[in-house]
């Protein structure tokens, strides 16, 4: 049997969070998204007309560029383009608007451990900030298992390096699915399992700070 | 992304209003918009808010060998990349004019200015030096980029600590940040570019264009300065002649300006020197203000995980379980290979499959009924019974068409690998990679 790390009485906790929404003046829409020290800016154009060889006729073809702040994009980056390109289909409604282009740009302000559930976060919100039809919200949380089997969630780049496997998973906010699920290391299926329940107990906690957000910035009050 | 076109009576609604010495945003012709500089977490990483211009600088920094003929000093790359984020024109991976002239601009008042001591930066001469590289990303086009990046570049490189090396004889030691506190770069001074836009063939001039004035100026006058009134760079272009009185004028408003800027780095500096220190919360964090209502922040949440390996387990239970591997290719023809035949087609009709989740054993091999069921070579029986390690070859006829199905006797449990059945026409080498599969 596994136990889950750190504090007694099995909690996992999550870095403290804070989101900027509308910070750019150019994009449509733009968020920034901080977890612990991990930090992404996310700049939104779009439905923009498309450049004919990329338009599709009944839907809006959606584009994600990911820039890591040091050097040249590399495989790596492409990757996790590819990744959040299929998650954010899923949920952007583009039948509602064929034959335009919605370009996502990512840009990561510093990485400190789980990167790509801080860009999943980060798409989420600025998708929010630029007012495009979602069928779902999605956030992405990421689990790191440790040698002993112990799971952290939101890891820092110390516990990435030191665990066996690090799991990153996109859930949506209506039934609490996958949309994305992605693994660097071996770990066996009941990790997997139990990594994705807790993942999924995390995605309230984060929808939790999407609600509150939004409700501060568009309350009346 | 296209940019959008500036219209005409916009065009002549600023160039009226620059007429009557007024701007858009209520600014005095000499006028800077607020500078805002942040720091992040990591050393070396700053963004900087001109107006509404950010641009985020990162310096980081790597031992190689030297330069051939400049053997005792150290290499210093600079970079300016545009986002695409910045404005919609921008795209990813074409490089404009604009770019090029930003770079080169950037380049002559950091490196040409000698304002890094590239001698510090030297470990054995000769063979191992540091490499100094500063990455700039423009985040938010709104004019004035050359201006908002020099200090960024600047601000990043102040800010930036390398780690401690210590040469004793031969050997080279680089300490850790943990062992030893990593030593800031030697810096003599900090050049800060200011531009000038010149309007209606060189009779008005404004400090600091934004985005719209920038679009309808006639030239530019960039003078990078320190502040000890030494000129490090000026760059002129566009089609505007200068008289030799106006540049001394620009170069006049620039020593004022860059010495106010160079006073609010140091400031900033300083601040964040203090709040590492002390020990108080530095970081992109700190930098967001919390009054702003599009800005919110929650402190480290707890997550429940009681019961988490119980509602796993659960869920493992009641799904189906997996199936054998099997891992002998079989050849049909040199080209051709399959690997999984013999295994019942989990894929079926997808929609069926859909609705019985939690589909029993019999399930998948009902689905497959209006699939037909050719068998092509009598060795269709073989494959089930030899379990042997070697590639199994069906038939040596190139002409034959195989075609790849569930034969009727297998009642598989769902949940199976997936088959993977390559064409014929592809993949030639394929028959070699087969033979030389290793067994795992």
């Amino acid at each position: 049997m596994m136990e889950t790390v750190a504090e007694p009485g099995g909690q996992c906790r999550l870095r403290p969070f804070s989101c900027e929404q509308g910070l750019l003046s150019r994009p449509d829409g733009s968020a920034a998204f901080l977890q612990g020290d991990t930090s992404v800016l996310a700049g939104l154009y779009g439905p923009a007309e498309a450049k004919l060889s990329k338009e599709l006729p009944d839907r809006a073809a959606l584009e994600v560029l990911l820039r890591p702040k040091v050097g040249l994009p590399g495989v790596l980056e492409r990757s996790r383009e590819q990744q959040l390109r299929q998650t954010c289909e899923a949920v952007v409604l583009g039948v509602l608007h064929p034959r335009t282009a919605i370009t996502l740009v990512l840009q990561v302000l510093s990485d400190a451990g789980s990167l790509l559930s801080c860009c999943l976060n980060a798409a989420c919100m600025g998708l929010l900030d630029a007012g495009l039809p979602l069928s779902s919200l999605f956030c992405g949380v990421t689990c790191a298992l440790g040698p002993d089997g112990t799971i952290a969630l939101d890891p820092t780049a110390r516990q990435e390096q030191e665990a066996r496997a690090v799991l990153t998973f996109a859930i949506d906010s209506r039934e609490r699915k996958v949309l994305m699920a992605t693994t660097k290391g071996s770990c066996s299926v009941e990790e997997m399992q139990q990594c994705l329940v807790t993942a999924q107990r995390a995605a309230d906690t984060i929808f939790q700070f999407y609600r509150d957000s939004l409700r501060r910035r568009y309350s009346k009050s | 992304m296209k940019a959008t076109p500036l219209s005409n009576c916009e065009r002549r609604f600023l160039l009226r209003a620059i007429q009557e010495r007024k701007r858009l945003d209520g600014r005095q012709c000499y006028d800077y918009r607020n500078i805002r500089v942040s720091f992040g977490a990591d050393r070396g990483c700053c963004i900087v808010e001109l107006g509404k211009t950010r641009v985020l600088a990162q310096v980081s920094c790597e031992l190689v060998s030297p330069k051939p003929n400049r053997p005792t000093e150290g290499v210093l790359f600079f970079n300016l990349e545009l986002s695409p984020m910045a404005a919609p024109g921008l795209e990813p991976g074409r490089q404009s004019e604009l770019l090029v002239s930003l770079n080169r601009l950037l380049e002559r008042c950091l490196r040409d200015s000698k304002c890094i001591d590239t001698e510090s930066l030297c470990v054995v001469a000769g063979e191992k030096v540091w490499q100094i590289r500063l990455d700039m990303h423009l985040l938010n086009h709104d004019g004035n980029i050359t201006d908002a990046a020099s200090i960024a570049g600047i601000v990043a490189l102040c800010h930036f600590r390398r780690p401690d090396v210590s040469v004793q004889g031969e050997e080279v030691t680089v300490y850790t940040p943990e062992e030893r506190d990593p030593v800031p770069l030697s810096i003599h001074h900090m050049p800060i570019c200011v531009t000038f836009a010149f309007f209606h063939q060189g009779t008005y001039l404004l400090v600091d264009p934004s985005e719209r004035e920038e679009r309808v100026m006639d030239g530019l006058l960039v003078i990078a300065m320190n502040k000890h009134r030494e000129i490090c760079t000026i760059q002129s272009s566009g089609v505007v002649m200068l008289v030799q009185d106006q540049i001394l004028r620009c170069s006049k408003i620039t020593a004022v300006k860059v010495a106010e800027i160079t006073e609010l780095i140091q400031k900033a500096l300083e601040n964040d020197h203090k709040a590492r220190k002390e020990g108080g919360k530095f970081g992109f964090a700190e930098s967001i203000p919390n009054q702003r209502i599009t800005a919110f922040k929650m402190e480290s949440a707890a997550v429940d995980t009681n019961n988490v390996e119980e509602q796993a387990g659960e869920i493992i239970a009641k799904a189906d379980p997996p199936s054998e591997v099997f891992a002998n290719p079989i050849l049909h023809t040199p080209g051709t290979a399959q690997i999984g035949e013999g295994i019942e087609n989990s894929w079926g009709d997808l929609e069926e499959s859909e609705k019985e989740e939690a589909a029993e054993e019999e399930g998948e091999s009902e689905a497959a009924a209006f699939e037909c069921q050719k068998t092509e070579t009598e060795d269709a029986n073989m494959m089930k019974e030899t379990k042997e390690d070697e590639p199994i070859l069906l038939s040596d006829s190139e002409e034959e068409e195989v075609v790849i199905l569930e034969p009727q006797e297998v009642p598989r449990k769902t949940r199976s690998e997936v088959c993977c059945c390559v064409p014929a026409l592809a993949m030639e080498n394929l028959v070699v990679v087969c033979s030389a599969l290793p067994r795992n």
